[in-house]
């Protein structure tokens, strides 16, 4: 088979398959029990940190 | 070390570019070659001069936000707005009265056919990519609670892309093009912005990597894939050999129906990550900060990021519907974008009920309400992108005026609105002024920009559909009824409507300028509050 095809019939087989399969994950993952909180945590994140950067904290902290 | 090594490559190129604007091959290239030249000598003088010279060293402000480099991106904007609306004003009267495609210019400079590509890429790339550049850097700044990685690579890519800019804008005056669409700039111009933009990506990535939050804002996320798409689209699409060192012609690597695909594969995400995806991480920042609350469904966003990411990439090949790409092609291209509606309006959803329970603010924030008719022009041109992707409805949609109703009310709505909020909710706090200096001046604007916005649509569907049906008219023997100029004779009345709404736009532009430059010269300064504001 020349490449065309080759890659032609993995795409639309496996890789259509995986990134499908990734999307759902996406999907589930966004919706996942107890989610809300962190959501909420995110959707904030904006208000803080207006002036100046912050000193330590933040990933810092949450990395310990 | 750095301070020698700059030194030296100013000068080597200083040095080239003056061999090659000596050795070159068209008028186009030796006047780049001229610009390159006088940009890398002075720098390099002015380096030299600055290298060696002993002077305290200077104080470093590691601390706060960089935002020197945000402040130009803002002026840049603005200025390369008010030319783009003008350069787009102008052409539109041209269409209307040919006689303005001025014969004493000699060698067509200032002909429609050179200023349109100037109109274009002044919107997009200058306006637009400004924007995106300026609005990037103050986001992810913000969101990650970090300072700007790289430290003046910013400066770099804010100075490259302007640079960009000016070679592209005078490369087409002069008739330096490949003739692609959105990417006409020839050979050395698409290296240069590669530079350039692989330094932004390296900026914006390295603050996201250092950042101090836990999470990156879903802002940053649609930033990013703006950024790494683009550098994919405008490396693939400018694939091409150049005909001599010093001349600006070059041979594009693909032909026929693939660089057809390929051409619109990038046309298409040129629309999709750039006027789209870039503009709404401006939405998922600005809205929420001016509504002084969080976006709607943190949720939705990241389906709509995900789903949005996954579509858009398959739907460029509705613009070759009825051409030699194969039936199958046209037809998924199609149906993605047809798909593509749904996650478009779960963004424009999000973005709208951001304002649930504060609805009361359209009254009073003219700043909230040009977002608002912003979002509002999102998820209409998104219903009609994907309604005119249709086969059948693109046989009559497509070639005529239709598609340029579409996209403007796509650009002058949606993209022009966002960035005219942006740049509202920005100015007063870059230059640490309390308000803005004129409240009703923002009225005019937002009032001028979308009575100018309604004119232009509405007078380009009226023509478009026209044109479409007079095309296709036959009689009762088989032939078509209308040559080619009668349309064109029918349609001076709406280009004359649609030249009024474009000097419409254009004046609530002016009007911006002016109002933005009167805050950072008049408005007065925010008085420093003392005690620490608790926060919520």
């Amino acid at each position: 088979m020349d490449t065309y095809s080759i890659l032609r019939e993995i795409a639309d087989s496996w890789v259509l398959l995986l990134m499908f399969v990734f999307f759902l994950g996406v999907v589930f993952w966004a919706f996942r029990p107890g989610s809300r909180r962190a959501h909420d945590e995110s959707a904030n994140l904006i208000f803080r940190n207006e002036k100046r950067p912050a000193k330590g904290g933040g990933f810092e902290e949450a990395k310990k | 070390m750095w301070d020698y090594v700059k030194i030296i490559l100013l000068g080597l190129i200083a040095l080239f570019a003056a061999i090659a604007a000596n050795y070159a091959r068209d008028l186009a290239y030796m006047v780049h070659a001229i610009i390159i030249f006088l940009v890398a000598g002075g720098l390099f003088i002015w380096s030299v001069r600055d290298t060696w010279e002993s002077r305290p060293a200077p104080e470093v402000n590691d601390e706060g936000y960089m935002d020197g480099v945000v402040r130009y991106g803002v002026i840049a904007t603005t200025f390369w707005g008010v030319v783009g609306f003008l350069v787009g004003t102008v052409i539109a009267f041209q269409l209307a009265f040919p006689e303005l495609n001025f014969q004493l210019l000699s060698d067509g400079v200032g002909n429609f056919g050179r200023l349109r590509p100037l109109h274009t890429s002044a919107v997009i790339f200058a306006f637009g990519g400004n924007a995106l550049i300026a609005t990037s850097f103050y986001v992810v700044q913000r969101t990650s609670a970090a300072r700007l990685f790289g430290g003046n690579l910013a400066w770099f890519v804010f100075w490259g892309y302007n640079l960009f800019i000016i070679l592209a804008a005078t490369g087409y005056v002069l008739g330096s093009t490949q003739s692609k669409e959105y990417a006409e700039p020839e050979w050395y111009v698409d290296w240069w912005l590669t530079v350039v933009w692989v330094a932004y990506l390296i900026v914006f990535l390295g603050t996201i990597m250092t950042r101090k939050e836990k999470h990156i804002y879903v802002a940053n996320w649609f930033y990013l894939s703006f950024i790494v798409t683009i550098a994919m689209l405008h490396v693939v699409n400018n694939l091409s050999i150049p005909v001599s060192m010093f001349g600006s012609k070059s041979v594009q690597v693909f032909s026929g129906v693939q660089d057809a695909m390929t051409q619109w594969w990038y046309g298409h995400n040129a629309v999709g990550f750039f006027l789209t995806a870039g503009f709404l991480g401006m939405m998922y920042y600005f809205v929420p900060k001016q509504a002084e609350r969080p976006v709607y469904s943190y949720k939705l966003s990241i389906i709509h990021f995900w789903a949005l990411i996954f579509l858009y990439i398959w739907a460029g090949p509705h613009h070759l519907h009825y051409t030699a790409l194969p039936d199958w092609a046209s037809t998924l291209g199609m149906v993605f974008s047809i798909v593509l509606w749904m996650p478009s309006w779960g963004g424009m959803i999000n973005g709208l009920m951001t304002l649930s329970g504060a609805w009361d603010k359209l009254r009073t924030d003219p700043i909230i309400r040009m977002m608002v008719v912003s979002i509002g022009f999102y998820g209409m041109s998104t219903f009609e992108g994907p309604m005119m992707s249709i086969r059948a409805v693109n046989s009559l949609s497509h070639y005529t005026d239709w598609t340029i109703g579409h996209v403007h009310s796509g650009a002058l709505g949606w993209n022009g609105m966002i960035t005219f909020g942006a740049l509202y909710f920005l100015t007063p706090r870059l230059w640490n002024r309390e308000r803005l200096y004129s409240m009703s001046a923002i009225n005019w604007h937002f009032w001028l920009a979308t009575i100018g916005i309604v004119l232009y649509a509405s007078s380009m569907w009226a023509s478009g559909i026209m044109e479409g049906l007079m095309w296709r008219e036959v009689d009762a023997n088989g032939f078509l009824v209308h040559a080619f100029a009668d349309t064109v004779d029918a349609k001076f009345p709406m280009y004359v409507v649609r030249a009024l709404g474009g000097v419409m736009y254009l004046a609530g532009g002016l009007i911006m300028a002016w109002n933005l430059w009167m805050t950072v010269r008049k408005g007065e300064a925010k008085t420093p509050v003392s005690a620490a504001v608790a926060a919520e």
